[in-house]
């Protein structure tokens, strides 16, 4: 592995170690705001772990695209000059933004709470990974597999839905709030679905390197799941913003697009009689045990989203806790487990965790555990405030929230179980690099 | 024909945005350019990041009240809405901010107020499921 990308990796690690413990100081401060109010308040700390969240996925997610990049598209000689000006400008943006938050100087919108002018050198070093990516694919003139498709979406709407969250800094998209709004959560709502084009695209490559099956990149089943899920980034972001009274037809569109997710509901209760075989033959891989517990998470998180969904139910659930279950149930269960496995394969960890092994498999069991409840209580919590807000009507905020809290000692709890068990495998992880070779093996 | 497919695609989404961009709020283009007062306090309200601990229309963090309507609320008020934001409370924190400060961000919340009803009522749920929103 060369330097530039070891080094990228052990970035990514930390990320994702910043994120655990932001994640875990947020929830304290969430509770017991008397203690942290002075040093460390909650609102220094939601924007460090959300920002340290994203970070992660989007770097990690760019990390597997690199790592893939030479055994599926092939690079030239100025590939590697474009990774490490991307990498470089990238991390080192990172860096800048988590020295203003440590100076609580914020500035920019929900997510991207960093002085705005810092999106600039953030969308520069991602043109420089485009440049770098789409001239290996120019180049790759073969029926391209599906994870080559969905990486190119991925990378390409990553582009445009970043410029897209900035517009906000052009007066006129000010000039109604209404419009800010909607145009801010339709560039958040579809960056979403283009991270998940490229970690998607990367689970799949990992399908087919370990079951050797190319076929699976390629059936037409595959494809019109593809298309699906572009159109669903495309046109379904209004379920974030169903409650603001602008144009009716984008709340309709949004409605009737999310109800086509019925499909992959469906499809996923059809083939699980062939996952458990497959989970039968290859469950002693571990990086594969990752894409496992991913498959379950889609399937819970797709459950509640169809619901959520549903205007009508959506009038209860928005603006409590089940927006928080849904948004890291969906990080953490799907985007964490299939990156951590993706990397895990990448550094052949099934090689180099040996006597590790009994320790990874008890922090893996406790993480997936902990996130249930994690996840459990915060859909809890969103009920009891929807229906305590909706229907009760009641109009004291701390009345109102006295019960919400409670539960969400519980949620706090349970996050330090989440904590605790990913922060062991990504330790184990960063250990097994200091002898690594990559285990990428060809596809071609 | 994979190309085709997504060629349409992109292409609807290209119009959409556009229409979106235009049309999401019908009335725009009757508001006249907004208050610089506004802008201010809507700057304001980014730079000591209140959107982590409240929400707009739902949207923000989780540990405070929604604040999209506090302005029409007459039993709390400006003067309400003063001593919050300046002097906090046991909960949220005090910013240390002018008197003149203050008054921006609450500028901006009873312009955000003008906009609409964060709470949709239970009359605009349609059969189907979806809201028709009155303005
Ligand atoms: C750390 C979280 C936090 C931050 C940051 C925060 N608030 Fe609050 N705010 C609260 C909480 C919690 C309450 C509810 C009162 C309580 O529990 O003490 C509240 C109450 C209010 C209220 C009164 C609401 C009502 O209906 O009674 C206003 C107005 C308000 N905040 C404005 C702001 C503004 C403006 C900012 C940004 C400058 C801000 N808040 C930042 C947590 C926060
Ligand atoms: C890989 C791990 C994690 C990821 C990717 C992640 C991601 C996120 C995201 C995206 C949000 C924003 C939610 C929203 O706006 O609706 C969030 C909020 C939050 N997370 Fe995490 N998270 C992780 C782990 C944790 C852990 C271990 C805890 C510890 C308890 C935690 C506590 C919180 C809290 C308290 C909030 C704020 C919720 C609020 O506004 O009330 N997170 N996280």
């Amino acid at each position: 592995m060369p330097l530039h990308i070891r080094l990228y990796t052990k970035f990514v690690f930390l990320l994702l170690l910043a994120t655990l413990v932001f994640g875990l100081f947020s929830s304290w401060a969430y509770l017991y705001p008397e203690v942290f109010n002075k040093y460390l308040p909650f609102y220094q700390l939601r924007p460090m772990h959300t920002s340290a969240a994203l970070f992660f996925i989007i770097s990690a997610a760019t990390l597997c695209i690199i790592i893939f990049h030479k055994n599926t598209i092939g690079r030239d000689a100025t590939t590697g000059i474009f990774e490490k000006t991307f990498i470089t400008t990238w991390v080192a943006t990172i860096l800048v933004i988590f020295i203003y938050y440590s100076f609580k100087k914020f500035g920019g919108r929900e997510y991207w709470e960093f002085p705005a002018w810092l999106a600039l050198p953030l969308l520069l070093s991602w043109v420089l990974l485009m440049i770098g990516y789409y001239k290996g694919w120019l180049k790759c003139a073969d029926k391209k597999p599906l994870y080559i498709w969905m990486w190119s979406t991925g990378i390409l709407f990553f582009f445009i839905t970043f410029i897209e969250q900035n517009l906000w800094q052009i007066s006129w998209f000010r000039q109604s709030f209404l419009r800010e709004l909607t145009v801010q959560w339709k560039a958040n709502g579809s960056m979403v679905g283009a991270w998940n084009q490229m970690i998607y695209g990367s689970s799949l490559f990992l399908m087919v390197m370990i079951s050797g099956d190319k076929t699976i990149a390629l059936n037409k089943k595959a494809f019109f799941f593809y298309f699906l899920g572009l159109t669903n980034l495309m046109f379904n972001w209004g379920h974030h913003i169903y409650n603001l009274p602008a144009h009716g037809a984008i709340r309709h569109i949004s409605y009737i697009i999310s109800m086509t997710e019925w499909l992959i509901f469906i499809s996923i209760i059809q083939s699980f009689k062939n996952k458990l075989e497959e989970a039968r033959k290859l469950r002693h891989l571990l990086p594969y045990k990752f894409l496992v517990a991913s498959e379950f998470w889609v399937f819970a998180n797709l459950t509640l989203a169809l619901f959520m969904s549903i205007p009508a139910v959506n009038r209860y659930t928005h603006g409590t806790h089940i927006t928080v279950a849904h948004a890291m149930g969906t990080t953490i269960g799907i985007n964490t487990m299939i990156l951590l496995g993706v990397l895990g394969y990448a550094l052949d960890i099934d090689k180099k965790i040996n006597t590790g092994r009994k320790l990874f498999t008890r922090s893996y069991n406790l993480a997936q555990a902990s996130l249930l409840i994690f996840w459990l209580s915060l859909i809890l919590a969103g009920i009891i405030k929807g229906y305590r807000s909706v229907t009760l009507n009641i109009n004291s905020f701390q009345q109102m929230m006295e019960p919400v809290n409670n539960v969400l000692k519980l949620f706090a709890v349970a996050g330090a179980g989440v904590a605790i068990g990913l922060g062991i495998i990504v330790v184990q992880y960063w250990q097994s690099m200091s002898d690594s070779n990559s285990n990428v093996k060809d596809v071609k | 024909m994979l190309r085709l497919v997504w060629g349409i695609l992109f292409t609807s989404f290209c119009l959409y945005t556009g229409w979106v961009y235009l049309y999401c709020d019908e009335e725009a283009k009757t508001t006249e350019n907004i208050h610089p007062a506004v802008t201010e306090g809507w700057n304001l309200w980014q730079q000591n990041n209140c959107q982590s601990c409240h929400q707009l229309y739902g949207l923000g963090g989780y540990m405070g009240p929604d604040l999209t309507n506090i302005a029409r609320d007459s039993t709390k008020g400006k003067p309400y809405m003063y001593t919050f934001i300046k002097h906090g409370t046991g909960r949220m924190p005090a910013f240390n901010m002018t008197d003149d400060e203050v008054y921006r961000i609450i500028d901006f919340l009873e312009w955000v107020d003008k906009s609409g009803v964060s709470q949709v009522p239970a009359e605009a749920v349609h059969w189907s499921g979806t809201y028709i929103i009155d303005k």
